[in-house]
């Protein structure tokens, strides 16, 4: 493209761009997953017009069978190829966490390295449409505890691109999930750089900078985090807002060097606080920086509850901005 | 694609083939019991005895780009698939020099030389990762095919459904060899599953499906002929019920009380490999002179395998980080 308009995209049309690229520059690469060819391209049409393009050998509608469909991609990913499976919603991962955690994370040790399975595994989470419990949970943490597992989230169509395209040429598995709100909302659509571009996994982006706080966070999250930080900043407040992007591998050392800096942090996310990722990010910044920190790393998630239907509680299970708000406030105590 | 042609008997190679196959498994399995039983060794251990003439049966018509999937009692296919017997050994007593340096053990061996390309400790999960090496060679339009071994508990598990039907739906050269022992791990089959035979569940994904004995080779021979042309003519699937007898129970050191003790002593009394011995000479397909120079060769082999992993370092303890990703990740 020899344009220099700004390429304005929602994700979800990012994250058809990135499949598309991958399956031009490589043909061992293939997509498998339920509704994913033509004429729907997918329920939420992430995958629009590819299996016109590549055909439905390559962007293949499966069976409603979530452990078959895994299975096939961890079987063809060993043979060579680089599957590219879609779980429609990350609850029904738990369907297929077979597959997931005992033969795609751990082929490449049991082999000793001889055989490795390069899929991604790509799956739309989140709460906010009153989908209920079974269709709006962020279960991140089962993969990250999970050696083998690669952990992506993006929180930008830039991203949301530049790092899937990195996880289907990652040579290990990736479990790349996909915040279900930001698909088609104008309100997340962003500039997104044309052709093989790429973010590598496990390098954070600083997407604010600050000297009071550091609010650490991944997905949609990174959003409420930035609008707390406008608030913050308007009652003095320096907060510095820091993207993950990749879970596994973790940019540690961009975490560490910001609570050094700003001597406080609150770890922001969507999945339930108990056991959440947020207790591990915690648990290292009070390892590595005791001592330096001024206060106690604070956690802002979803509540240990199910995810509840009706609107108002929907609402209370989501971490808002004022929760975030309050943990800043918190760690000033 | 033309159909292959179909040979309707195993030529005197393959005969013999399978005769050494079955004579490798057997004498390897007597000892690593017999080394277990003695305090040599020690190890969580799937006894395959009794099932030898399942795994020779279809090996002899694979060749080594075809993939082989199978389970924790998965020794018999290791070695029909050819798996090299010093790294095996060296893998089952945990090894630097095995086939998966020590970190996988009898459960996992994997051996992508010889296309032994998974071994899973979970009942039914090798079906649905078979379909993708069948997948894989489906898309690269090659004629290989993958053999999945699986026993009749494996059949009562959702991953043996799923497989099994995306199999049928998308053509993919599998053969879906179900070792069935009668009983799974504890249970038998009667109390656990509500068909008689296997082979009655090919219908529902409309799947070619056929019982043999398992321990007749020529049976299981002519049963993996049919399913294997049929794979690499790209006509699709076939599920086997291969049905046997295991001789030691689920695991190593299982008291066995749940197999009537007539029904064990019976089973070994009509052992099949001496049996297919004693067929291959009274018909006149080998000499007692030729099955006896196989078997000092077998014993050979296995001797120097076994001195081969005891002599063999334990992995080096920077092995603990390596092969969980490409790179290192702590």
């Amino acid at each position: 493209m020899s344009t220099t308009e700004p390429r304005i995209m929602p994700v979800g049309m990012a994250i058809n761009e990135a499949m598309d690229v991958a399956m031009g520059l490589d043909e061992k690469v293939f997509l498998l997953g339920e509704d994913i060819a033509e004429p729907s391209g997918g329920v939420y049409k992430i995958t629009k017009g590819l299996s016109t393009k590549y055909g439905t050998e390559r962007v293949r509608k499966t069976p409603i069978s979530e452990q078959a469909i895994i299975g096939a991609a961890v079987g063809a990913a060993i043979a060579g190829y680089k599957p590219v499976a879609e779980i429609m919603i990350m609850d029904f991962i738990a369907v297929c966490l077979d597959q997931i955690t005992n033969h795609a994370a751990k082929i490449r040790y049991m082999s000793g390295g001889q055989t490795t399975v390069p899929m991604v595994i790509r799956t739309s989470a989140g709460a906010g449409r009153q989908f209920g419990a079974q269709h709006s949970e962020l279960l991140e943490a089962f993969a990250v505890h999970s050696p083998g597992m690669k952990v992506v989230i993006p929180s930008s169509a830039a991203d949301a691109k530049g790092l899937l395209v990195s996880s289907i040429f990652d040579p290990d598995p990736v479990l790349f999930v996909e915040p279900m709100l930001m698909y088609w909302d104008p309100a997340y659509a962003g500039e997104v750089p044309a052709g093989d571009y790429r973010v590598p996994l496990g390098k954070a982006n600083i997407v604010r900078e600050g000297s009071d706080v550091t609010l650490i966070s991944y997905g949609r999250q990174v959003h409420v985090c930035k609008e707390a930080a406008e608030q913050l900043a308007a009652e003095g407040i320096s907060a510095e807002v820091i993207d993950l992007r990749s879970l596994v591998p973790l940019d540690e050392a961009t975490i560490f060097a910001s609570v050094t800096k700003t001597k406080r942090a609150v770890v922001v996310h969507e999945a339930v606080t108990r056991c959440g990722f947020g207790a591990e990010l915690s648990s290292r910044i009070h390892e590595e920086l005791w001592g330096t920190i001024a206060a106690p790393v604070q956690r802002v998630g979803g509540k240990n509850t199910p995810v509840p239907y009706a609107k108002n509680l929907e609402t209370a299970f989501l971490p808002q901005v004022e929760d975030v708000v309050a943990a800043v406030k918190a760690t000033n105590k | 694609m033309a159909t292959t042609n179909r040979p309707d008997a195993p030529d005197r190679d393959s005969l013999v083939k399978m005769f050494e196959i079955q004579n490798k498994i057997k004498i390897t399995d007597e000892r690593f019991r017999s080394m277990m039983t003695s305090g040599q060794i020690q190890l969580i251990y799937y006894s395959p005895r009794g099932q030898e003439c399942i795994s020779a049966g279809y090996a002899v018509h694979l060749r080594p780009d075809d993939y082989v999937v199978t389970i924790y009692r998965g020794l018999h296919d290791h070695i029909a698939k050819g798996v090299p017997m010093r790294e095996l050994w060296a893998e089952f007593l945990g090894r630097a020099t095995g086939t998966c340096k020590g970190k996988g053990g009898p459960m996992h061996v994997t051996h992508p030389e010889s296309g032994l390309v998974v071994t899973t400790g979970i009942v039914g999960a090798g079906i649905p990762v078979a379909n993708g090496f069948g997948l894989a060679a489906q898309l690269s339009g090659t004629d290989q095919v993958t053999v999945v071994n699986f026993g009749d508990g494996a059949t009562n598990i959702g991953a043996f459904h799923e497989g099994l039907n995306m199999a049928a739906v998308w053509k993919l050269p599998v053969i879906f060899v179900c070792q069935n022992n009668l009983y799974g791990e504890h249970t038998p089959m009667a109390q656990s599953t509500g068909v008689e035979y296997i082979s009655e569940r090919g219908a529902s994904y409309g799947m070619p499906a056929v019982t043999v004995n398992g321990n007749d080779p020529i049976a299981m021979w002519k049963a993996s002929a049919e399913a294997v042309a049929r794979a690499r003519a790209g006509e699709g699937p076939t599920l086997i019920e291969a049905r046997t007898y295991r001789f030691w129970g689920h695991l190593m050191g299982d008291a066995m009380e749940y197999m009537p003790k007539e029904e064990r002593k019976a089973a070994m009394a009509a052992d099949p490999v001496p049996a297919y011995r004693a067929w291959l000479l009274e018909n006149g397909h080998a000499t007692e002179a030729e099955l006896n120079e196989i078997e000092e060769q077998i014993k050979a082999i296995v001797d120097d395998a076994v001195e081969f992993a005891l002599n063999s370092p334990e992995p080096s303890l920077d092995e603990l980080y390596t092969d969980v990703y490409e790179e290192i990740i702590k």
